[in-house]
């Protein structure tokens, strides 16, 4: 039991290139925290400085009050669970898990104890003897999680774990995941690409991007009030509708008054518009040609083309081609394709942030 | 998905392994059923008339302590050349594999002594070990070695075992290589988390992940020593001092093309086929069944 703090943390390679560019976070005792970003933003190399498999350049990383920068990946008691499981091929299940604790010199009789209750707990009893290549993914999966639980470590690390299961699989390992994580109350950093998955496991979401913390905080928080536009378009699926305002719309539209009368950008959460021919007070109206519809059950994406021709935000990783935008509305009934529909938002549910994208402007 | 060819002509696929089929015709099957029918005769000391006497070549054979003295040593070459061929190339693939400033310099340099002809290393070796010649026997001597392997049969022994492991270190290395590198990082990574110290991962993680790789290069080794050494051996001590460096191979040549003995030494040459078929054999059947995972 311990918490992670990372104070200031960079990595730079030995060519000059800043993988990690300081970062701080803090992970509570017992807390799931999850780093997110596109791949590249150095998520998946924070996990390893913490893991003690990349070095740290600057700053400190610090687990359960020890400062661990020069400390060896065996002696930081951590556990790591890998993309690929990372599993002995040459090793039967048991000993996949007994490997850890027979190098930390622990008796046989509690090691089988140990790894028989983690077998108990992953569903793993009836495949103890079998070799990794005899196991399904799912199921290489679950040791590769009872090769960490069996240790009992203070941290566990996890690098991407889903990604190389099914989508079926992914959500109920997902669930697993987070059910275990809660029975056994390990602090906990998990590494993913993956929105939906960072946001249904985490305590703390990370949101990077080049090397950076874009966003620190409890997923609902972030999702309701991102602080940049990166986070905007990275965090929610399908992303939020960026657009550029003017001075004037500011004022007009938002009623900000002429202080903050600059350039900026405007986001709309694609549920947050309604198509409706009334026009808001306080809010936004916006007329559309519909040019597409993906309908999935429970409900239906509208892709509209926006009737005047606006000053357009430059694109940012999964945001929208400019001058697209998206509308999420319950139920299966949708317009036509080609048919022009006007749609409104209410003065509460518009993101304003300042024309480089980095500021969230609170009105 | 599709996986045989369909050929128009019926010859067509006959005429495209033919080569192939010559090539292992003319030069395996055929000499090796010459050597057997040899093998059966027997000619006498001026070569004018050839008798056919069935097994008695082979019962010459078996009946000389030589022979088995022979065998036996060349057992103890084989496996002496294998081992330490290929714990050094493993040391030093190991050593490659770590990131290192110029590594593909020292990788490049550690395959070359692949591309020297077995004659040329012996004649190699042999300069810097002669008795009289040899830049390295003057150092021996002056470390009060009484170093002279033209007299000394062990001396002459120990050293075709080097040279002749010394040759094979490139091949090993260069497998032993491919091998460190198809190790998954992450695994070594999870090993180490798992509080695995670098002695005690190589011994339970990396080294039996590269049993594939030591059993194929444990037979290719033993052939070699069996086969390819004949160069080696034939510049350095032509199988001397007394015979304490004839191995079976050697000994064909010498009884057979120096001694005129062709029928026995033919019926030594189909013994040392059905050794290392044999040999080969054994190895297959129970090694490789324990090393693949």
């Amino acid at each position: 039991m311990a918490n992670v703090t990372l104070r200031d943390v960079r990595k730079t390679y030995p060519g000059g290139f800043e993988a990690i560019k300081g970062v701080n976070v803090d992970v509570g005792d017992g807390q799931f925290c999850v780093l997110v970003g596109p791949s590249g933003c150095g998520k998946s190399t924070l996990l390893r400085m913490v893991a003690g498999l990349e070095t740290v350049t600057g700053g400190e990383i610090d687990i359960g009050g020890r400062v661990v920068n020069g400390v060896e990946p065996a002696d930081r008691d951590i556990a790591m669970v890998f993309q690929n499981y990372a599993l002995y091929p040459h090793m039967s299940v048991y000993n996949n898990m007994a490997y850890g604790l027979r190098n930390r010199g622990m008796a046989e009789a509690e090691i089988k104890s140990r790894v028989e209750e983690a077998a108990r707990i992953l569903e793993l009893g009836a495949m103890l003897e079998r070799k990794p290549r005899q196991l399904s993914g799912g199921q290489r999966q679950r040791v590769a999680m009872g090769r960490a639980i069996v240790r009992q470590p203070k941290v566990f690390l996890f690098d991407e774990p889903l990604s190389n299961l099914d989508a079926k699989l992914r959500i109920a390992m997902r669930v697993e995941i987070r059910k275990l994580q809660r029975r056994l109350n390990t602090t906990s950093i998990y590494v993913t690409h993956d929105q939906l998955e960072a946001m249904t496991l985490a305590d703390v979401l990370v949101v990077m991007n080049g090397g950076q913390v874009e966003q620190v905080g409890n997923p609902l928080d972030i999702y309701e009030k991102p602080a940049t536009t990166f986070v905007a378009s990275f965090i929610g699926a399908p992303p939020m509708n960026l657009m550029s305002t003017r001075p004037q719309e500011i004022r007009s539209q938002l009623g900000t008054g002429g202080g903050s009368a600059e350039a900026g950008i405007l986001g709309i959460r694609p549920e947050d518009f309604v198509i409706t021919d009334q026009a808001p007070s306080g809010g936004i109206a916006l007329s559309l040609t519909v040019e597409a519809i993906e309908r999935v059950g429970a409900e239906t994406f509208v892709y509209g083309a926006r009737q005047q021709e606006e000053q357009r935000v430059a694109a940012t990783p999964g945001e929208l081609p400019p001058g697209e935008i998206i509308v999420r509305i319950p139920g299966a009934d949708a317009p036509a394709i080609g048919q022009k529909i006007r749609v409104a938002a209410t003065r509460a549910k518009l993101h304003l942030f300042s024309a480089d994208g980095r500021t969230r402007i609170e009105a | 998905m599709q996986k045989n060819a369909i050929f128009q002509s019926k010859l067509l696929p006959y005429a495209l392994v033919a080569p192939q089929l010559a090539i292992v015709l003319i030069f395996f099957y055929w000499p090796a059923a010459q050597a057997v029918f040899q093998s059966f005769l027997q000619q006498d000391a001026f070569g004018l008339s050839t008798t056919f006497v069935w097994f008695e070549n082979y019962r010459d054979l078996l009946s000389q302590p030589d022979y088995f003295a022979t065998i036996l040593r060349t057992f103890g070459f084989s496996f002496a050349i294998a081992v330490s061929s290929l714990s050094f190339a493993l040391l030093l693939a190991v050593m490659a594999d770590k990131p290192l400033r110029g590594g593909t310099l020292y990788r490049t340099l550690l395959i070359w002594p692949y591309a020297v002809a077995p004659p040329v290393v012996g004649v190699l070796w042999i300069f810097m070990l002669h008795p009289s010649l040899g830049v390295l026997s003057r150092y021996l001597r002056a470390l009060g070695v009484d170093w002279n392997p033209l007299l000394d049969g062990d001396q002459a022994a120990l050293l075709i075992i080097v040279a002749a492991a010394w040759k094979q270190i490139s091949y090993n290395f260069l497998f032993f290589l491919a091998g460190l590198q198809g190790i998954p990082k992450s695994v070594i990574e999870a090993a180490a988390i798992d509080g695995a110290r670098p002695m005690r991962r190589f011994w339970t993680v990396i080294f039996p992940l590269l049993s594939p790789t030591i059993f194929f290069l444990l037979v290719v080794n033993i052939v070699y020593a069996f086969f390819d050494t004949f160069g080696i051996i034939d510049t350095m001590t032509r199988g001397g001092p007394g015979k304490s460096t004839e191995t079976l191979v050697y000994k064909v040549y010498t009884d057979g093309l120096l001694g005129g003995n062709l029928g026995g030494s033919a019926a030594q040459s189909v013994i040392l086929m059905v050794i290392v078929i044999m040999l080969t054999a054994i190895q297959f059947r129970f090694v490789e069944r324990k090393v693949t995972y």
